[in-house]
């Protein structure tokens, strides 16, 4: 070894020796490679209010589509001499049955005013509320995404156009759209709903597919806006160039390397999606422009406990409560999505 | 500023007009009409009600006819509303709802910014926890249910505020609270991520070391970055709510625009809604002009162009 001079700036030459093999085994780190979705989902994981919400979400969807079909009441089912029975009890009928020892399931939430049993009901509506959030949200995200992609990635007189006609949209209240969209809808819907081939729409009803028409043509805008703020900056990267160069056509990269490149945000936006379907179902219901009747929503229920609110109050609190709910729960979870797939667009 | 001003007009009035073509023909290609769910009427009547609101002639010369009359601030009459002239009836409804809903945004905003401003500056601990469930709840409550829960609670169990009219100033508290929940939780949300950007800037750093108390800092340097956000949203959004919340005016009976305007469209009330909607639709954009030039006078760096 060389003797040092502690004045100059001569390196140790002990320091560039080879590495011996165990210095080498212990400097090579083993880590599994972390792929985006593992990344984004070990950070949901760690975030506990997203999961709560995530286990309330997938709580009432059970309580929403699988306790109804082995539940002992109907959501149709009038019940004889038991209108307006408080929760937990039975009306004097059942109550003679239940003396002669038979078992009767009780009315949680007690019965409305046609003696149908209210719990059965909320689950129901429930049912339907989701059931709007989640596929008017699809469609919206179909919408929204190709719609924005498009706009965004042509540029020019063609988004100036595209953005137009969005910003009309948005200037139309839109009350005043799905009023008269789900007017102009009723007939053509019930007409089809005749034909052969789509009789699904009889069973589905023809009021639920209108409601998702009338989103999916109203709610895409603000979806487009996003993905085309999100087309605008992506593509400008370099393996957008790259992928031109070696001679791949518009469609292939919008699909293949913009949207995919934008999934997070995709997700996280559907996601908020929800919850604001589900706010606006509800708000149509409550103004009588929803289902139809005798199909519950939990906006209609809610309008429906609004008259009894004095004596009845539990006929208005369960629904609306039940909504907060869902709409929190989803909120919450689209948040935390947001914070896992996307920490830059952390609030 | 003027050249952008008159740029913006004349962007606002073709707006205004796309949105009047698109409402009209949508309008009358919708099945139903005015005087078709009237069941006593007969069929000469109902020719004799076209003839005289003109609904006999094809639909160009209809929007032709109509749209000359708004040229010169003729709204024609209500089709339902037996002699009440369209402005008439906006004239007497807006201000009910322009009353609750200005006093539900200004309740929203002396409540939203120093909430939000409050959330950011504890970051961390518990009140800003609080005050972010607060607002997430505020976000997650649809109106309806404010309106109807607080109308048991206040209204009928504990009969401290009347239910419904708008005789006192008793009248007006649960329609504002119930009006300004959502801008309320939205304000507090905005404002509190946007001041935390603002609090994490250089300048703020500077000005704390050049000696400035914490509260001179807070009301000159951030409060008047941070609240750029809170202005974007507050122009729009005053728009809506002082045209008057549906659900709101029919729970609490109010007689506003809102109420007004749905029962319009339900009832195919042509003139109604084509004066509702040019109105609503001028209001937004007419706002939208106003928060870039508010931006201008908060931040002067910005450029209008």
């Amino acid at each position: 070894m060389m003797k040092k001079n502690p004045l100059s700036f001569q390196l140790n030459p002990d320091d560039f020796l080879p590495a011996t093999e165990e210095e080498r085994k212990s400097l090579v780190q083993l880590r599994p490679s972390v792929s985006f979705w593992k990344d984004a989902m070990r950070r949901l994981r760690k975030n506990k209010i997203a999961m709560v919400s995530l286990c309330v979400i997938l709580v009432v969807m059970i309580f929403a589509f699988v306790i109804p079909s082995f539940y002992p009441y109907k959501y149709e089912q009038q019940i004889k001499g038991a209108v307006y029975l408080s929760p937990m009890t039975f009306s004097a009928d059942e109550q003679a049955r239940i003396a002669a020892g038979e078992k009767l399931f009780p009315h949680i939430l007690g019965t409305d005013n046609l003696g149908r049993d209210y719990a059965i009901r909320v689950m129901m509506g429930s049912r339907i509320s989701l059931l709007v959030g989640l596929i008017a949200s699809a469609i919206i995200l179909l919408i929204g995404s190709v719609y924005g992609s498009v706009a965004g990635y042509f540029g020019g007189v063609t988004d100036l156009i595209m953005m137009r006609i969005v910003d009309i949209i948005y200037t139309v209240p839109d009350i005043l759209l799905i009023v008269l969209l789900s007017f102009s809808l009723k007939k053509p819907m019930a007409a089809l709903a005749l034909k052969p081939g789509f009789q699904w729409i009889q069973t589905v009803g023809v009021n639920l597919i209108s409601i998702f028409i009338v989103f999916a043509l109203l709610y895409w805008v603000g979806m487009a806006r996003i993905v085309r703020s999100q087309i605008l900056t992506l593509k400008q990267s370099e393996y957008v160039t790259a992928a031109r160069a070696l001679g791949a056509g518009s469609g292939r990269i919008i699909r293949k390397h913009l949207l995919t490149n934008c999934i997070g945000t995709l997700i996280v936006t559907t996601t908020l999606q929800i919850p604001s379907s589900i706010f606006t179902e509800s708000f149509l219901s409550f103004l009588g422009l929803g289902v139809a009747i005798p199909m519950p929503s939990l906006g209609s229920l809610a309008s429906d406990g609004l008259n009894g609110l004095n004596s009845y109050p539990y006929l208005l609190l369960a629904p609306a409560l039940l909504i907060s709910l869902i709409i929190l729960s989803f909120n919450l979870f689209g948040d935390g999505l947001r914070d896992a797939f996307d920490p830059k667009m952390k609030s | 500023m003027a050249k952008y001003i008159i740029k913006r007009v004349i962007l606002a009035v073709l707006t205004i007009f796309l949105v009047a073509t698109i409402t009209f023909f949508l309008m009358h290609n919708v099945p139903g009409g005015p005087f078709v769910a009237e069941k006593s009427i007969s069929a000469q009547a109902q020719a004799a009600l076209n003839e005289k609101f003109g609904m006999d002639k094809p639909l160009g010369i209809q929007y032709k006819n109509y749209m000359n009359g708004i040229l010169h601030g003729d709204f024609s009459l209500s089709l339902k509303q037996r002699g009440w002239n369209v402005s008439d009836i906006i004239k007497s409804r807006f201000p009910v709802s322009a009353r609750i809903g200005g006093l539900a945004v200004l309740l929203a905003l002396a409540v939203g910014i120093p909430l939000g401003s409050v959330a950011a500056l504890n970051r961390g601990k518990w009140a800003d926890n609080l005050i972010i469930v607060l607002a997430t709840c505020g976000i997650a409550f649809p109106s309806f249910v404010i309106c109807t829960v607080g109308m048991y609670l206040f209204g009928v169990h504990l009969g401290w505020l009347p239910t419904f009219g708008l005789t006192s100033p008793a009248h007006y508290v649960l329609p504002v609270f119930a009006l300004s929940f959502y801008p309320m939780a939205y304000i507090t949300r905005l404002m509190r991520s946007s001041m935390l950007d603002v609090i994490g800037q250089d300048y703020m750093r500077t000005a704390r070391a050049k000696g400035l108390s914490p509260a001179k800092c807070l009301f000159k340097h951030a409060l008047r970055n941070a609240i750029l956000p809170v202005v974007t949203y507050v122009g729009p959004m005053l728009a809506y709510t002082i045209t008057g919340s549906f659900i709101v005016e029919k729970i609490f009976v109010i007689p506003g625009l809102g109420g007004q305007f749905v029962s319009s469209i339900t009832n195919r009330d042509y003139t109604v809604i084509m004066g509702t909607t040019i109105f609503l639709a001028s209001l937004i954009i007419v706002m939208n002009v106003l928060v870039d030039i508010v931006y201008k006078i908060i931040d002067p760096r910005i450029q209008l162009k």
